[in-house]
């Protein structure tokens, strides 16, 4: 049901024909100069990178419990069942949380327009749902960017690893991280040499906000009622007190009032 | 007295001028240029000081509304009452300016009312989003019976009067919510704030320091009020506050180092970095040294004491916001953030619009009593307004 890429290093032989493609399918411009930024930005959505003899691709996730869409006040950021995380400009206010929020630190913005969008890999969500693969998926020479099934890929993957496990790192990256991704890696250097961080959550983000935030409804009614009786007491206290000491005051105060 | 603080008044008038002035200029590179021309903000660092001081400390600095509202309005105690309406004042103006600076930071500041009709409740930002525009009009509402007063509009004063009650928990509660969600706003990126920051009781922390600093603003601007406006200090009232504000400062205190310790990160503050000096920093001047202060009955019950310990927990708690929103983020960026001047012209030109806008509301609204209230009156809680009225009436 759920779709998802898998990338395996391994057989990476670093064209950047990915980035090219995904360039022409976002209408972002692609020459020499840009092929030769080796970071994601507002015009460049993915990236390959080069250290010694190995590829590493960067690119978002498309997080299967996503912290963008989650923080999202307009909600311009949507989780899909197919598996991209969609992105509405339309919506989008500028605030810039996803931007704070993403574990992978992946929307980008475009600073030197006067009016910006937050720009990021988005999973070729038109390709997808007309049952395509993703523009790298399908340009891809060697086979290094595979689309298919999540399950499937991870299964794949697994695999592979079984098979050789001399020639990768024993860890899907992807599988588990922030609760799982629709991006799945493999590689035969650990994966912080292109900045892939090891310390993430196995746990979905969204929920340490939600925790909180899911509190709200009962709070609302009980701090009403907590501040509403804390009210009635100490005015009654005040009346009170009227009535035993000066009586023609509270008749004063009855008539103002009620 | 105007007389003799002319070239006083001269001076600050410059020193407003020369700020509106660059904040301006500041305003129309932002609105012509955008937000790269105008700040030093990256695709690394996408929240600068706009968010850290103007929302992040604004929303902070305004607290003193519901932490007054609530003390005198449901706690009942009348004491307060002659401070209320500068501090009313203080947080309106706060919350209007908050709104202002966030119109700089939006990347499209005019989507701003799309959070109305575009729901996603399980954002904070969102939730604060909310709490913040209702609690803006809880604010004018509060606000309203002065202005009305001015006019001398019976009818709506009278309907405000009758909703007032209702009108002062509403504001508690949104203001509890949203005062403790800018803490939560951070919760979700456990890998990204430094551990002397991120913690799962940030919201806890959010809310005690917005109290904390609710009741020091408070503190500070009576004091300011009684020099440059020339009127009685109400000494008791701020040594009430200060007895306040020792409890509060206890126990965010003991929470904090409860909680640092048991996450492990007390060990990291003796090790110095960068982090560390900004952390102690913080912890010296929200507790340590006012608490020092406050506990010594000589400078808890002296006009002079009580304001130096409020200078100091207002400054600190800057510190804490800006810690955790710029110094706790970098190490896991990777880069320095200091901001650009155009930023700092328009946090300037927000906070000489803030002192201005509040020297004119006292000259042109019955903001401060023409004399003591006086207390004990049971009548006085419940015909506050239109006693007030008579007051004017007869100036």
């Amino acid at each position: 049901m759920s779709k998802a890429l898998l990338y395996d290093s391994t057989v990476c032989i670093g064209c950047k024909q990915c980035e090219q493609a995904c360039a022409t399918q976002n209408n972002l411009s692609y020459d020499d100069a840009i092929a030769a930024e080796d970071f994601q930005s507002a015009h460049k959505l993915t990236v390959v990178l080069t250290r010694k003899d190995k590829f590493m691709r960067r690119l978002c996730m498309n997080c299967q419990e996503p912290s963008c869409a989650s923080v999202c006040p307009v909600g311009a950021l949507q989780k899909t069942a197919l598996g991209p995380v969609t992105y509405d400009p339309s919506k989008c206010m500028g605030c810039r949380y996803c931007m704070v929020a993403c574990p992978f630190s992946v929307p980008k913005y475009e600073w030197g327009k006067l009016i910006p969008k937050v720009q990021k890999c988005v999973m070729c969500p038109d390709r997808v749902s007309q049952g395509k693969q993703t523009a790298c998926a399908e340009i891809c020479p060697t086979g290094a960017t595979k689309f298919g099934e999540r399950d499937e890929l991870i299964a794949e993957a697994q695999k592979r690893i079984r098979d050789n496990p001399d020639k990768y790192v024993n860890h899907v990256y992807g599988l588990e991280e922030v609760g799982g991704t629709s991006v799945l890696l493999l590689s035969a250097v650990p994966f912080e040499t292109f900045g892939y961080r090891s310390d993430i959550s196995k746990d979905p983000l969204p929920m340490l906000t939600y925790r909180v935030l899911s509190h709200i409804p009962d709070f609302v009614p009980l701090g009403g009622m907590v501040l509403g009786g804390l009210w009635w007491i100490t005015h009654r206290r005040e009346e009170v007190a009227l009535a035993e000491g000066r009586p023609a005051a509270i008749d004063e105060k009855n008539g103002g009032k009620r | 007295m105007a007389r003799s603080t002319t070239f006083r008044l001269t001076f600050w008038k410059l020193v407003f001028l020369f700020l509106m002035a660059a904040g301006l200029y500041a305003t129309f590179i932002r609105f012509t240029q955008g937000l790269g021309a105008s700040t030093h903000l990256s695709d690394q660092f996408p929240w600068g000081i706009w968010i850290s001081f103007d929302v992040l400390c604004g929303v902070m600095l305004a607290a003193g509304g519901f932490t007054l509202t609530a003390t005198v309005h449901i706690l009942n105690i009348k004491r307060m009452h002659s401070i209320i309406r500068p501090t009313i004042l203080t947080a309106f103006l706060g919350y209007i300016l908050v709104c202002l600076a966030l119109m700089y930071d939006l990347g499209k500041p005019y989507n701003i009312w799309h959070p109305l009709i575009m729901r996603n409740p399980h954002s904070v930002m969102f939730e604060v989003a909310y709490c913040v525009m209702l609690y803006t009009t809880v604010l004018a509402l509060e606000f309203s019976p002065i202005v009305l007063e001015r006019f001398n509009l019976q009818k709506p004063l009278k309907i405000v009067r009758k909703i007032l009650i209702p009108l002062v928990i509403c504001g508690v509660i949104l203001s509890t919510l949203h005062q403790s969600s800018l803490g939560t706003l951070y919760l979700i990126m456990p890998e990204k704030l430094h551990p002397f920051w991120y913690s799962p009781l940030l919201p806890v922390f959010f809310f005690l320091s917005a109290i904390a600093v609710g009741l020091a603003m408070t503190i500070f601007e009576s004091s300011m009020s009684s020099k440059h406006f020339g009127l009685q200090l109400e000494l008791p009232v701020l040594q009430e506050l200060g007895r306040a504000l020792v409890v509060v400062l206890g126990v965010y205190g003991i929470l904090r180092l409860e909680d640092l310790a048991n996450r492990g990160a007390l060990k990291l503050a003796f090790h110095p970095s960068y982090e560390t000096y900004l952390f102690w920093l913080e912890i010296s001047l929200a507790i340590i040294v006012p608490l020092i202060l406050l506990a010594q009955p000589r400078v808890r019950s002296s006009a002079q004491g009580l304001y130096f310990a409020a200078v100091s927990v207002v400054l600190g708690f800057i510190t804490n916001r800006m810690n955790v929103s710029i110094t706790g983020m970098e190490g896991s960026t990777g880069v320095r953030y200091f901001p650009k001047w155009s930023e700092l012209a328009v946090t300037g030109m927000v906070i000489a619009a803030g002192f201005a806008l509040f020297g004119m509301a006292v000259k042109y609204l019955p903001i401060f009593p023409k004399e003591e209230v006086v207390p004990g009156v049971a009548s006085e809680q419940e015909n506050e307004v239109p006693e007030a009225v008579l007051e004017h009436a007869g100036d």
